[in-house]
Formats: structure tokens, sequence, C-alpha cells
């Protein structure tokens, strides 16, 4: 199952007419960490969208090791291997951090096994160690509506983690972070990466550097740069859609 | 083990307490039927009428048992149980057709009295079998249940959901409403069935028949709870919670919400067909008003003022609004709608959380 890789070619997407994405192409091989940046409406949530099936493309090619994830839908990608981290954390208010890491806990996802599931030793180790990286320990048994913004976030990496994908999408982890849980945030993304894919968007180009990756730059749908943040904030182009025209 | 969702000494002594108090109300109810047969000048009678009608509202609590499962639960607003409740007394109703045999007023051997009337000369394809009371039993559990499988998985799928899934199961209800009241339909037209004689071998007339589907209904009741209460601890019934709360946040975690919703909603109108087949012998008629869109309404509003969510508060709301309905119906027929929307519109303001938020509100100091 490991070692597959991200493939984008000529995606399109059109909205009514708006091109959110033209011609995108993108690779990412696996265990590479990559950043997407790129200007507001550069059509990069768009991206995340159409990888993780809420959105179709138009046209073009998306494919994780031979699986075409333009031909399912959300909760098969997600079973593939391929996890998302929204821009705005979602986690389940009614239930326990613990129950909500029980959730994502890669396991059966029908009714009739949740109906028998039983939590094993081994599932609660697998747990209690997410909740240790993730520094919640000792809100497991609180309810996740009385969690923190950044605990929130963090929760939701939790959740990415459990699913145990291969892919990861993280789209603004640090956006209204201070900058201790910043500093976290990015340590649980570099222990993450490695071991799988990770594409992290966002807008905050010190984090960008901190993660010390290949960056992509978009800009109005379309693959503008690609390479090392010191060699894509030295092209013209993106020095252009960057500081104004 | 799992994980309790009231943490704290305090709230596990409250939860002692709440499974004192259900068993208490159990065996109570239970008294009820032997309280009967008390002579009538002694202090502790119950009288015949209070028998029956409570022997309604436990059938009335199975609905709101099975409503909150969707509603309270997985975030379903069928305002269309009461269809569901409906199909399966129609489908019991049809059992206890065939029993009347040839005591029916035109005698005819096999024929209900409404079929000889319109002139039928057999015995309609879908009546058959209903002659046999395990066969009717598994009507009443899959007409509702298949009929409920078709709607969810149409607008599931289609992820159809909130005020829209509303109004189709009411549109649902409504619909099936003009449809029974149809005679070409085989089931009675607007005068649906009455004139029942016998169940299982037993006149319904007798106290004996009476007292028997008053404990059924009881064993219904409890045994749906203690389903629904099994369902919810699971983590089914959290995947349910998050369904309820951020669809399309499961989704991402992999769970195939149409499947999750769908056995949720089944499960629910099977529970709710269960009561109406339980409810059709006790009051001895069924017609098309079952369907009326007003009954599914009302079934939402004991499930908001008991609780949503909570399980014993749709039981509660269940027998509070008919305890109130029965008593302002007898002595101010005219104000009931009234009190009834004003209700819904209190609750929803004030008491969020219905009855149990105001017992589990002290208990608990509130959520947060």
């Amino acid at each position: 199952m490991k070692g597959r890789r991200l493939y984008l070619d000529g995606v399109s997407v059109v909205f009514d007419g708006f091109r959110a994405l033209n011609n995108l192409a993108l690779i990412v091989e696996p265990g590479e960490l990559r950043a997407v940046i790129g200007p507001n409406g550069a059509g990069k949530t768009t991206m995340m969208d159409v990888i993780t099936g809420k959105t179709r493309p138009t046209e073009g090619v998306v494919s994780f090791g031979d699986a075409d994830l333009t031909r399912l839908d959300e909760a098969a990608i997600a079973n593939l291997g391929i996890g998302r981290k929204f821009q705005k954390p979602t986690v389940f208010d009614a239930l326990t951090v613990f129950e909500n890491l029980e959730l994502a806990l890669k396991a059966p996802r029908g009714p009739l096994p949740c109906l028998r599931w039983a939590l094993t030793g081994e599932a609660k180790s697998r747990i209690g160690a997410t909740l240790r990286e993730i520094g919640l320990e000792e809100r497991a048994q609180d309810p996740a509506a009385i969690l923190s913004h950044g605990q929130r976030q963090w929760l939701e990496i939790g959740m990415l983690l459990m699913q145990d994908p291969d892919l990861l999408l993280v789209d603004e982890p640090v956006a209204g972070m201070t900058d201790a849980e910043t500093e976290h945030t990015a340590r649980l993304l570099a222990g993450i990466a490695g071991r799988r894919s990770v594409v992290v968007v966002e807008h905050d180009l010190d984090f960008v550097r901190a993660l010390n990756c290949r960056v992509t730059v978009l800009a109005e749908g379309s693959l503008l740069s690609e390479g090392s943040i010191d060699h894509v904030q030295k092209d013209e182009r993106v020095i252009e859609v960057y500081l104004g025209r | 083990m799992s994980v309790t969702a009231l943490p704290g000494a305090r709230a596990s002594g409250l939860r002692i307490g709440l499974r004192a108090v259900l068993i208490g109300a159990v065996l109570v109810l239970a008294a009820m039927p032997v309280l009967n047969q008390l002579p009538q000048d002694h202090a502790l009678h119950v009288s015949d009428f209070l028998v029956s009608v409570t022997g309604k509202w436990i059938c009335y609590a199975i609905l709101a048992l099975s409503l909150d499962l969707a509603w309270g639960y997985a975030g379903i607003l069928s305002l269309g149980h009461g269809a569901f409740f409906a199909l399966g007394g129609y489908a019991m109703g049809m059992h206890l057709m065939r029993l009347i045999g040839p005591r029916g007023v035109y005698g005819h051997p096999v024929l209900p009295d409404f079929m000889v009337f319109l002139g039928y000369q057999e015995l309609p394809w879908y009546w058959l079998g209903f002659d046999s009371f395990a066969f009717a039993m598994l009507m009443v559990l899959l007409v509702p249940g298949l009929v409920a499988f078709v709607l969810g998985w149409l607008c599931f799928r289609s992820r159809i959901t909130g005020v829209y899934l509303s109004i189709i199961t009411q549109a649902m209800t409504y619909a099936l409403m003009l449809a029974f009241f149809r005679n070409d339909m085989g089931f009675g037209g607007n005068n649906g069935f009455t004139d029942f004689k016998e169940l299982l071998g037993m006149p319904l007339s007798t106290t004996a028949a009476r007292a028997a589907l008053f404990y059924a209904s009881l064993v219904a009741l409890v045994g749906c709870y203690l389903l629904c209460r099994w369902i919810t601890g699971t983590k089914y019934g959290r995947v349910l919670t998050a369904i309820r709360d951020a669809e399309s946040r499961v989704r991402f975690l992999g769970y195939g919400v149409t499947r999750h919703k769908l056995f949720a909603f089944v499960l629910s109108a099977m529970m709710a067909g269960l009561a109406g087949a339980l409810y059709v012998p006790q009051v001895g008629i069924i017609n098309p008003s079952e369907f009326s869109p007003g009954n599914s309404i009302e079934a939402v509003v004991w499930v908001a003022v008991g609780g949503r969510g909570t399980l014993v508060g749709a039981v509660l709301g269940a027998f509070s609004v008919n305890g109130l309905k029965t008593w302002l119906t007898s002595t101010a027929p005219d104000l009931w709608l009234f009190v009834l929307g004003g209700l819904f519109v209190l609750v929803t303001l004030l008491l969020p959380r219905g009855l149990i938020g105001l017992v589990q509100g002290r208990g608990q100091g509130g959520p947060k």
C-alpha cells in the first residue's frame, strides 16, 4: 500500500465559466513533504477539493498510485489512504477528545463493524500514543467543544494520524495560532513527513521556510513556479504575483 | 471500556438515580392493569379509561424513541414518522381483518366486509399471507423498513439533508394518506379497518386481552429503549452523532455516510411500525388519518419537549405531552392546538435541551 505517488495532470475546474484551476500539473512522490503557496484565489483549496473528491474536475487526470481519484467519492478516497485537514478545524464537539480519535482510528467503517466494535488494548495504546504526540493527554475525557483553537487544530492532526494515511493534505495548519502553537505544529508535521507524503497549503512564508521542503507556487489556477523556497522567492513571476502588478 | 459522557462521581450518581427512576416507572406502569382489577371504590383502583389511554401512550413513546434515534442522534429530522407508524398499524390491521373470517356483517368466508361491499371477487394478492400472525408481524417491520430504505437511499445518496429532507418526509406521509383514502387501493378507503374480533385466539373485548396488549406494548417499549441505549453507546452511535454535527467531515474520515444514515433510518422506521402495530388492536381502528402530517409533527414535538438525543427525554415527552393533550381536549378542546404550538415555541426558545435538560442541568451544572 505504501509508496504511491500523487499525480495531477491537465486538471481544470470550471465554475460557471470561472476557471478555479487551469491545466494544473503536480506530482508528489511517496514520502515527500511539499508546500503549496499562492495568493488568495490561486486555487489551493480547490486543488485539495479535487484530490479528496469534494469537487470533480472538469477535465484532467488525478490519480494516486493506480487509483483514478476522479471516479471515487470522499469516503472511498479517504479509505485509499488520503487524509485531509481543513483550514477551519472540524472536530466532533459532542464527543470527547478520546472518542474523536477513536472514530478516526483505521478500522472497518460499516455500520455493523461499528456496532460490534470493542476497544482493544492495541487500539487503546495507539490512541494513547497519539494523545501524547499531540499533547492532549490531559484532555482525553473532555468534550472537544471546550478545546482552544490551537488544541482543536492538533486534535484534527491527531485524527489524521489515527487514519494512518499515506498522503496527508493539510490546509493552513497554523492560521490563527500563537507562536508557541505554530512551533509545536511545525514539529508535529516534520515528525509526520518521511513516514508518508504530506502536502501543506500555507500563507505564512516563515512557516514554509521552516518546513525546508520543495515549494509549489500556484497562481490563477495554474502552476507558476516550483523548487526550493530560495528558488521560488527569486523567481520574477512569483515576485510579480505576490508584490503587485 | 467505553468512555462515559458525564464525567465525575456526581454524574454517575445521576446515572444510578436515573436507572432507579426508570425501573420505578416501569413497575408503576406494569402495576396498572393489576390495580384495574381492584374494586371500583378501592383507593388504588385504576380506571379502565386510564389503563387504555396509558396503553396508547406507551405506543406513542415507542414512536418517540424511534424518532429520537433518527433525529436526536443521526440528525435526520423526519416529519413523516407517523407514516411508518401507520404502515405498521395497517399491516396489523390486515391481520386482524383476516381473523374476522365469516363473522363479518356480510358473512363472506374470506373477504373483509369492505371488499364485499366494493364488489371484490377475490382477495388481492397483497392480502395473501396476512392470515398468518408470523407473516403479519414480519410485514409490520418489513413494510415501513422498505419504504424508509427506498426513500432514505434516494435522499441520502443525493445528499439531501436538513429542511429539504424534512419536507420530503412530510410529503411522503401526505402522499400515502391520499393513496390510502382511495377505495381501489384495497385498504378500506377512508373508513380503514375496524370491528376487529380477536388476536392470537383472544377476543379483543376482554379485559385479559387488553391487559395482554398493554404488557406487550410495555415489553416492546423497554426492549426498544434498551436497544437504542445499546446502539447509541457503541461506536456506531458516536458515528451517528458525528454525522449529525459535521456530516462532510465524517466522509473525509472514510465513513460511508449514506449507509450509516440509512441503517439508522430503516431501524427507526421499523420501530415506528412496531409501535403502530401495537397501537391498532388497542384503539380498535386504523384509517388514513393516521398518515396525516399533523401526527408526525406532534411526534416531533414530544421529542423536542422531552429533550432530543437523550432517549429518556423522548419517552418522557411522549407521556407528558399526551397527558396534557388528554386532559386539555376534555376540559378545553379548542385550546389544544394553541397549547401544542406554544409549547413547541417555548421549549425551543427556553428549554433547548427539553424537560430532561432541566433535570440534568441541575445535576451537572450544564455541559460547559
